[in-house]
């Protein structure tokens, strides 16, 4: 029959909208507004797992984020998920859920021949048994940990729904909006404080959604309405649903996992799956409440056992019973008002309460309505193996230490409270150290560390009217010191009954002879007994014990384990819980999707793509891009069938034989004003600068204040106080921040500004003997002869229109020029050019040509400016003045820097004339020595001589000046090579310079 | 994360500023003689102290100004910015 454990008028699901869907391949019904948990319940179903070590059958256990067992796989619109909340995952058309951990079948597991050798499974098994021997650690023991651990399968497919991420600020963030965070939010916003309340659920109203109150006279659930009503009504407030403050980070940034589409079954488009909120918030106010915890007794893990309050929500929320023959085990009166929601439901419950007789509101009106009580009792151990079938229950001795008679009781499930934790979790996160507070049981937040406070349950005050009164004060104070408003809000009168105290009873003991597994971390699979193991095996800090027992470490944090794991060390150590202490609590508070932190930043939106003015010519002219940062750079124009290293070889010949264009717009460019740039530009390069007459270039080099070569480049006098910086692409952001640094924090007297210009000017490096003959078409007007326009010579022109700069410096070696424009002129510039080259038979060429033009040259680049080198070793030595002073001077002083056999950089020709050296190769004198072979340095750069045909390295050897005319090998254990190379100069291509100057 | 206060735009996320070392350290005048000592010290020692300390901060996806921060490198209490020309105490 379906559904046949659903309520017929209560809950607050929407009882005209059946939804179908599948569990473990069967078809069920439920209700929109159901979770997959209590639709599954209304069910019968109650097997919905397999635990994580033993593989012992498992049933839902909480109603919310304490759910320690129902995690399941997921498929919905084809995604697959695994490890999903069944009492929290909102019931939606199609979805199809499965069980985990379990094989062949959640009904027929063999996995659970585990929990029959479970003697052989202590504390510290995997760390006991897999220790030896190291061999068979990789074939043997780790694939089967892999099959064994684990609970879902995540998806290989990739995730094609939306995250987004959202960025807010506020004057006050609460977390819960139970009578503790309405309370604070609702006076807080009426004292005009931006507010946002965030609660994790569907609806509103945490605990008065179940609880048996009134307050203004109206039902808990009615004043919830109300006020969040009056809330979404005001501007100064952002009310969530779904969202779950999850991280407590610095400063007050908190951060919150918001469940956009996961319940909509038509998602409008764009509205993403999940949002990922970043709110830094003034005040935090933690009102996060309290989850129950159970009381440990004998196969308390059986489906059918539930927490007492969550048995209440299925009915009061859901309108479903989680059985009909329930058995209450309590220290407290709590439990009273489940087994009171019970009988309201026309089934007879019976209560076991561990306390003596007694008398409180509570428990005179359970007495008063025939509610079977039997004080001193407590469950020793539940009966069933797939499902609770009786209880075996025994009244305590006076000590509470045993049983004096027992018996067996008939039941379909047992609802336990062992009384409340504070859900301190944020508050911890915070840097609040947290106390142990007698009177409860358990720690509730101490002094703290960030702008945070605990109201209400989370605070360890578990009355409505200190709550409420908590909540309105607290709301107005913190509120008051933002924005000195002073509008108070009084406190709404309020009912509930009142509850008399607990009894501190956490665990049942075992009767003589029997030897049941008590469970303490449901989803660890961590029982007393393995907690008395790592005691008894000496571990003694918490910590430590945890992380030997896995207690408290599974996704649910220890939610419902962590006080009672830390009771039973207390009692065997026989010292009290605040001596114990306790673990640390870390984000995320409950479990968040990787999805959900990556966001958008996926594929194109990973980074922010940067294509030059020209990119749409490169593409339309089959450039082959590759990335350098951010940018986009031709790497080769392919003609035909050609290969990278044959176009590479062709772009690079053709600059040799007659002229080439390359796109440079990607340089570093710096400009920088102002009357002391000469003095600024000379503190900062290694070479002089105060004399360098406008309209012309010069080469420098800068280091770091510990003599390492941190750029090159050539800058260029515009006028008197204005000059123009170009670094290399890779470190153009970093010689800006340096240049930052000097003139803000060492030198602030110097009058100089500096400014990126890399985005604003378009750039062409113009290359090859027939350059000034396209030049000279481009310029009709300009004189660029040698004379006018010589090496290192700087000139404005007109380019059909446009203003360009002509800078006459050079990468490639050749007779070679600069051309730059404003951006939006660039394509104009680059087809002008092409068009003007066509007839000296012009080619663009790539970053791989280019690479090969400059290598040939012995000219430095990257690979070279390692962050290792200094001037010397990159044959740069002629460029540090000897006259003044400049960054990085005085550590080049150092005596490894002047060493006499101090690396440099040298040419390399393989000596066969046709192996390419692959870059990283060391070079050894015997290519067959023992390990570790002695390396006397190492290939930076590889090419193929364009003007040589054959092979070029440069590499950076060991006393480089006296290595020259020597053989060494060129190893490379990666591309197993070992190739004899000869040392040459670097320079391996027009060694005079005479080209450039031609 | 941090929420840094730029003495020159305000309160910013710690995403848009580069951490830029010690703020204490000051590098020796150009064209004077340092000893080794000295500028080994400069180059490479850094103090790593429990507690409050100034430091540097470069606003780079803002104002590009460098400037102070106090901070407590325990708690990550941010004290005081200041601009370079001014003193924190």
């Amino acid at each position: 029959m379906s559904q046949s454990y659903r309520l017929k008028n209560e809950g607050l699901i929407n009882r005209n909208k059946e939804i179908i869907f599948k569990f473990n391949g069967k078809k069920y019904t439920g209700y929109e507004g159901d979770t997959l948990a209590s639709a599954l319940l209304a069910n019968g179903v109650h097997l919905v797992g397999r635990s994580f070590k033993y593989h012992r059958p498992r049933g839902f256990f909480g109603a919310g984020v304490d759910e320690p067992n129902a995690k399941l796989q997921i498929q919905l619109n084809g995604h697959s998920e695994p490890n999903v909340n069944a009492t929290e995952f909102e019931l939606v058309e199609g979805v199809e859920a499965s069980s985990q951990n379990c094989w062949p079948s959640v009904e027929f597991d063999i996995g659970a021949i585990n929990n029959f050798l479970n003697r052989f499974f202590p504390a510290g098994f995997y760390y006991k048994t897999f220790m030896w021997p190291k061999s068979f650690w990789y074939k043997i023991y780790e694939p089967f940990i892999r099959k064994a651990a684990g609970l879902g399968i995540a998806s290989v497919e990739k995730d094609k729904e939306r995250y987004e991420h959202k960025y807010e600020y506020c004057d006050l963030l609460v977390t819960g909006s139970g009578p503790a965070g309405l309370s604070s939010a609702y006076s807080a916003a009426k004292n005009g404080a931006k507010v946002i309340l965030a609660e994790d659920k569907p609806r509103f109203g945490g605990s008065l959604l179940t609880d048996d109150v009134t307050i203004d006279n109206l039902s808990g659930k009615d004043w919830a309405d109300k006020i969040i009503t009056e809330l979404k009504e005001m501007p100064n407030v952002i009310v969530k649903n779904r969202s779950q403050v999850f991280g407590y980070y610095d400063h007050n940034m908190m951060v919150m996992f918001e469940r956009t589409g996961d319940h909509l079954n038509d998602k409008p488009k764009y509205t993403p799956r999940q949002r990922l909120w970043y709110v830094r918030a003034k005040e935090v106010l933690l009102s996060t409440g309290s989850i129950e915890r159970p009381i440990v007794f004998g196969n308390n893990d059986t489906p059918g056992v539930f927490l007492s309050a969550a048995a209440k929500e299925y009915i009061k929320v859901y309108g479903v019973l989680v059985g009909k023959k329930p058995l209450i085990f309590t220290n407290n009166d709590s439990a009273y008002e489940t087994a009171l929601e019970f009988k309201k439901q026309g089934i007879e419950p019976i209560i076991l309460d561990t306390r003596e007789e007694q008398s409180s509101e509570l428990i005179d009106s359970a007495k008063n309505q025939n509610i079977q009580i039997k004080f001193c009792h407590a469950v020793i151990s539940a009966n069933g193996y797939k499902k609770v079938r009786s209880a075996q229950i025994g009244k305590l001795n006076k000590e509470k230490t045993g049983f004096e008679n027992l018996q067996t009781i008939e039941c379909d499930c047992i609802c336990v409270s062992g009384f409340w934790t504070p859900t301190v979790h944020l508050a911890s996160q915070s840097g609040n150290k947290l106390k142990f507070n007698d009177d409860i049981d358990a720690f509730i937040p101490d002094k703290s560390k960030q702008n945070e406070k605990s109201v209400g349950a989370s605070n360890g005050t578990f009355t409505l009217k200190e709550t409420l009164e908590d909540g309105f004060k607290t709301g107005f104070e913190v509120s008051k010191n933002i924005t000195n408003n002073n509008i108070l809000t009084s406190t709404p009168n309020s009912n509930e009954t009142k509850k008399s105290a607990h009894d501190k009873f956490w665990c049942s003991p075992l009767p003589n002879g029997k030897n049941y597994k008590r469970f303490v971390d449901f989803q660890n699979d961590v029982a007393v007994s393995d907690i008395e193991v790592a005691l008894r095996e000496g571990y003694r800090s918490i910590e430590h014990v945890k992380r030997y027992t896995t207690l408290g470490m599974a996704t649910d944090q220890g939610r419902t384990s962590n006080l009672n794991g830390l009771q039973l060390v207390a009692n065997v150590e026989k010292k009290i819980v605040p001596q114990v202490g306790h673990t640390t609590f870390r984000p995320p508070f409950t479990p968040i999707t990787i999805g959900t932190i990556v966001g958008r930043e996926i594929d194109m939106e990973y980074m922010p793509t940067r294509k030059t003015p020209m990119h749409t010519w490169h593409e339309k002219n089959n450039a082959v891009f590759v990335d350098a940062g951010a940018w986009k750079r031709p790497r080769y124009y392919k003609q035909g069938n050609e290969s990278l290293f044959e176009a590479s070889k062709r772009e690079a010949k053709n600059v040799r034989d007659h002229v080439g264009i390359c796109d440079v717009t990607t340089l570093g460019k710096i400009d920088i004003k102002g009357p002391d740039s000469a003095e600024f530009l000379n503190r900062v390069y290694t070479n002089a600068w105060l004399k360098l007459p406008i309209g012309k270039a010069r080469y420098g080099v800068m280091l770091r204040e510990d003599g390492i070569v941190m750029d090159d480049g050539t800058t260029t006098r515009i006028s008197e106080n204005h000059y123009h910086m170009t670094t290399t692409t890779a470190q153009a952001a970093n010689v800006l921040s340096h240049l930052e640094y000097y003139l803000q924090i060492v030198w602030p007297e110097l009058n100089v500004n500096v400014i990126s210009t890399t985005e604003q000017w378009a750039g062409a490096a113009l290359a090859g003997p027939k350059s000034r003959d396209v030049l000279a078409k481009l310029f009709p007007n300009l004189d660029v002869t040698n004379e006018s326009l010589p090496f290192m010579g700087y000139m404005e022109g007109d380019l059909f229109g446009v203003k360009a700069r002509i800078f006459r410096i050079s990468f490639s070696g050749e007779l070679a020029y600069e051309i730059n424009v404003e951006s939006d002129c660039g394509l104009y510039m680059w087809e002008k050019i092409i068009e003007i080259g066509k007839e000296f038979n012009i080619q663009p060429y790539g970053t791989e040509a280019l690479s090969t033009l400059r290598i040939e040259m012995g000219h430095v680049a990257g690979p070279e400016l390692d962050g290792r080198t200094i001037p010397y070793d990159v044959s740069l030595e002629g460029l540090l003045s000897k006259k003044k002073d400049f960054i990085g001077k005085r550590s080049l002083q150092k005596e490894a820097f002047n060493k006499n056999d101090r690396q440099k950089i040298v040419g390399l020709v393989p000596t066969d004339k046709k192996s390419s050296i692959p870059e990283g190769s060391h070079l050894v004198v015997d290519k067959n020595a023992k390990l570790p072979n002695p390396k006397l340095g190492h290939v930076s750069s590889s090419c193929w001589s364009v003007e040589n045909n054959n092979p070029f390295s440069l590499a950076i050897v060991k006393d480089g000046k006296n290595m020259i005319g020597k053989k060494l090998f060129a190893v490379s254990p990666l591309k197993n090579t070992a190739i004899e190379v000869e040392i040459i100069s670097s320079h391996y291509v027009d060694h005079e310079g005479k080209r450039v100057r031609s | 994360m941090l929420n840094i206060n730029c003495p020159y735009c305000g309160d910013r996320s710690q995403k848009e500023f580069a951490y830029g070392g010690d703020g204490t350290v000051k590098r020796p005048e150009l064209n004077k003689e340092v000893s080794d000592e000295k500028w080994n010290e400069f180059v490479y020692l850094r103090k790593s102290p429990r507690g409050k300390h100034i430091e540097l901060w470069h606003h780079i996806a803002g104002c590009r100004q460098w400037f102070k921060v106090q901070r407590d490198t325990v708690t990550h209490e941010i004290f005081k910015t200041a601009k370079m020309n001014e003193e924190i105490k």
